[in-house]
């Protein structure tokens, strides 16, 4: 099973996480929160999680990623996601998670929301 | 059971990297008996989530108990049994994570994934001692969408040798 990757990158003081891999229980869940509580705890607050190439989540790695966000918002930042794969685009959308999430599919313009 | 019939039953440790092997084996009996690419992703995703709560929530992460996989296909499905060693769980007490005050919530979608995902869901008191978690999925018949076009309903349980 493949694990996941994580590379951050600044563009215009928003911090982008281009992840690549799965995002479930285990390894994937656990890099994911370490790369937001880092970020926060380095004062990130504005982030935009690219998950192009996140081809599979389960239950698990979309707890982490709810998890993120709220802590995220308690922080008083926001947590967006860009380029959502078709199975994590159904995934959320049967999980209701669109409701919740921004999402993105270009990144200049997700860039560009964030107040 | 009938002579068709074919039955894998699996005891698992209560560890993380038990929930990656059931799913790979599932997913293997899936491709071989001739589910599409979808449908595999479906009954992997299911087959994780099962093994996820058995682990979790049933054995609460305790190693010296086990988690039972069994698989048996039959002429026409494929049915999942993962049985806990945990106080079991009536499906009428678990939230529904789609309602307003649940969607952010970390946790609670797995056994929603087992239901939307499977053809048929339920969970009963396992000969275990815990939760039995039962789903199933309708084999395809060769040339049907969710067909990958190895197997299907008709070849995937052949009859046995005498």
């Amino acid at each position: 099973m493949a694990i996941l990757y994580a590379t951050i990158r600044e563009v215009d003081t928003i911090t982008i996480v281009d992840l690549s891999g799965r995002i479930s229980l285990g390894e994937g869940s656990a890099l994911l929160r370490r790369t937001v509580r880092d970020l926060l705890d380095n004062g990130h607050t504005r982030i935009l999680l690219n998950l192009g190439d996140v081809n599979y989540i389960d239950s698990s790695g979309i707890g982490e990623l709810v998890s993120g966000f709220t802590a995220v918002r308690s922080r008083e930042g926001q947590l967006k996601l860009l380029n959502l794969t078709k199975k994590v685009h159904d995934l959320l959308q049967i999980t209701k998670l669109f409701t919740v999430f921004e999402v993105y599919s270009d990144e200049g313009t997700a860039v560009g929301s964030f107040g | 059971m009938t002579p068709e019939a074919k039955h894998l039953e699996v005891v698992l440790d209560t560890h993380v990297e038990s929930v990656n092997l059931a799913e790979e084996m599932c997913l293997r009996v899936a491709e071989a008996v001739g589910f599409n690419e979808d449908e595999c992703y479906r009954i992997g995703m299911s087959v994780r989530e099962g093994v996820i709560n058995a682990f979790h929530y049933g054995n609460q992460e305790k190693p010296e108990k086990k988690i039972h996989l069994v698989v048996d296909l039959t002429q026409d499905k494929m049915i999942i049994h993962v049985m806990d060693e945990g106080k079991g769980f009536r499906l009428q007490d678990v939230p529904d994570p789609l309602a307003e005050e649940n969607l952010l919530s970390t946790s609670g979608r797995g056994i929603f994934l087992m239901r939307t995902f499977m053809d048929e869901f339920d969970v009963v008191s396992g000969r275990t001692g815990g939760a039995e978690i039962i789903m199933s999925k309708k084999i395809p018949a060769p040339g049907s969408p969710s067909s990958n076009g190895n197997g299907g309903a008709s070849s995937a349980a052949p009859q046995q040798e005498a």
